[in-house]
């Protein structure tokens, strides 16, 4: 059953899949940012979501990537899409308007942003990375964040207490007991 | 990299067999225990005891026109369907069935990839699922849809924390996120089986029972069908889908339920080994063949409860949810641990 690859034919494969997954992601950052109807803007957000977790499967660390996908796709795009629904049933007709003079300042920065990161990258001198030891990924992010990052993590779980008190306060107030 | 693309190949092909053979036959399975239970024949016209009904079945869904109605958001109403179908499709490629147990490849694993963190994968991609619900019902433009996506999703976030939070427990209590050691931990009986309150862990029904109630909430099954509710809501966010449109979504449903049974199995259930390896060595002491058995079995109990519990209401689901499956889950997390620590210090 097994059929010799070649290495060469595995690296094609690899680069691909990683090509694959940086056109995914800014195919759906393109349709974030350029969809007119905020639920294909959504729906372009989960596209580039699941691009940047493929993308964090390549550098290495399938954790951080299973838990993109988890946290924003399954959360936060969910959560955004069930906003939009609740609060603008009928979007057919917005139509935002832009001061005269936003379209060339637009063009403008895009130059600028896109020269500067070109130079930027283009300078650089590229190095090969470390190899990542691929196994107990899991355990270097629990290591990291119960010894060197216990502070942040703590302060981080003091933040999220605070929206969850904070969204309760707000819920509260606007509901009534019938039900 | 060793890339075996017959192997790959092959699981694939086979996964997906797999997925649309239960989704057609769990259909007749789900048919039949219906009618059992209203006293009726059920399906028997099309082959004995209607065993060709689901052939049919596909064969006319496949046929059939794909209907699309006036004002959809048709590229957003085409992609829910799929959105429906591949996390299922991927989510099988890490679950482990069990070695073979017997004949010449008695060792051989049948899984296409097994992941060091399958556990965290099944429930990323499971948490994806919801958003082909609110995508379908989004762009079908109709009331009933929209209705049915906004339960789906208020459901669906409700009872994946205490699913979570439950896995949790059990991955703290076997000590990894891979399967086939969580499984492996479970060996020796179902003594040792994670839902028994032995060896220590006493939590261990409250953890199964918990994870039963949000596996069968999650897939959006009967009693918690709020998302479907024929009678309120028409067949809520899958109205205006027809011909395989409608048919992607029946499979993702079926689909979801086997995972479901599938992780309740490998969590809880001793996944592929045997119940009592010593006394009664049927199948051997671990192959697939005792996971399937276990996954229809718990399938099986999935259509009883169907057909014979009646739909809640939504206020009642949601409450549920977030005032007694998720305290019960986070206290039976906490106890957990704390047994953890304390028994071996106690020299348990």
């Amino acid at each position: 059953m097994n059929i010799p690859i070649s290495a060469d034919m595995a690296s094609i494969v690899k680069e691909g899949v990683f090509f694959g997954f940086l056109i995914v992601t800014v195919v759906g950052a393109l349709l974030a940012t350029c969809a007119k109807r905020m639920v294909r803007a959504v729906f372009g957000l989960v596209v580039c979501f699941i691009g940047v977790a493929g993308i964090y499967y390549f550098l290495g660390s399938p954790f951080i990537s299973l838990m993109q996908l988890m946290i924003y796709v399954g959360a936060v795009a969910i959560t955004i899409a069930f906003a939009i629904m609740l609060a603008e049933p009928d979007e057919d007709k917005i139509e935002a308007k832009t001061p005269p003079l936003a379209g060339p300042f637009a063009v403008v920065l895009g130059v600028a942003v896109t020269w500067a990161l070109a130079a930027a990258s283009l300078g650089a001198k590229w190095m090969n990375p470390a190899p990542v030891e691929k196994e107990g990924t899991i355990t270097q992010v629990g290591e990291a964040l119960l010894t060197n990052y216990s502070m942040v993590f703590e302060l981080v779980s003091i933040v999220l207490l605070i929206a969850i008190l904070g969204s309760l306060v707000v819920a509260r107030s606007g509901r009534d007991k019938s039900c | 990299m060793d890339l075996n693309l017959v192997h790959m190949v092959l699981f694939l092909v086979g996964i997906i067999a797999f997925a649309a053979g239960n989704a057609a036959y769990l259909v007749w399975v789900e048919r039949k225990g219906a009618a059992r239970i209203q006293r009726r024949t059920g399906p028997c016209e099309v082959g004995p005891a209607g065993l060709i009904q689901p052939l049919a079945d596909g064969a006319k869904l496949m046929s059939k026109q794909i209907v699309f109605p006036d004002g959809i958001d048709k590229p957003l109403f085409m992609l829910a369907p799929m959105f429906a179908m591949i996390p299922a499709v991927m989510i099988f490629v890490t679950i482990p069935f069990g070695p073979v147990g017997f004949g010449p490849f008695a060792d051989f694993m049948i899984v296409a990839r097994e992941m060091n963190i399958g556990l965290l994968m099944i429930l990323a991609f499971a948490s994806v699922n919801v958003m082909a619900l609110l995508l379908g019902g989004w762009s079908s433009k109709n009331k009933y849809a929209v209705i049915s996506a906004i339960r789906g999703v208020s459901q669906g976030i409700a009872f994946e924390i205490p699913l979570v939070i439950t896995a949790i427990t059990i991955v703290m209590i076997s000590g990894s996120m891979q399967l086939s050691t969580i499984v492996e931990a479970q060996a020796g009986g179902f003594w040792n089986w994670n839902w028994m309150p032995l060896q220590g862990n006493l939590f261990g029904p409250v953890s199964f029972i918990v994870f039963f109630i949000c596996f069968l909430a999650e897939t959006n099954r009967a009693p918690f069908d709020l998302g479907e509710a024929e009678s309120e809501l028409i067949a809520g966010f899958h109205t205006e889908y027809s011909s395989m449109g409608f048919g992607l979504f029946f499979m993702g449903e079926y689909a979801n339920i086997v995972i479901g049974a599938s992780l309740t199995t490998i969590l809880f259930l001793g996944g592929w080994t045997s119940p009592f390896p010593e006394f009664v060595p049927v199948l051997g002491a671990s192959s697939f063949l005792w996971f399937l058995l276990k996954i229809y079995l718990l399938i099986w109990t999935v259509v009883l409860i169907r057909w014979t519990y009646p739909r809640v209401t939504l206020w009642s689901l949601l409450n549920l949810a977030w005032k007694i499956l998720i305290p019960f889950a986070l206290i039976n997390l906490l106890g957990s641990a704390v047994l953890i620590k304390i028994l071996p210090m106690l020299g348990l």
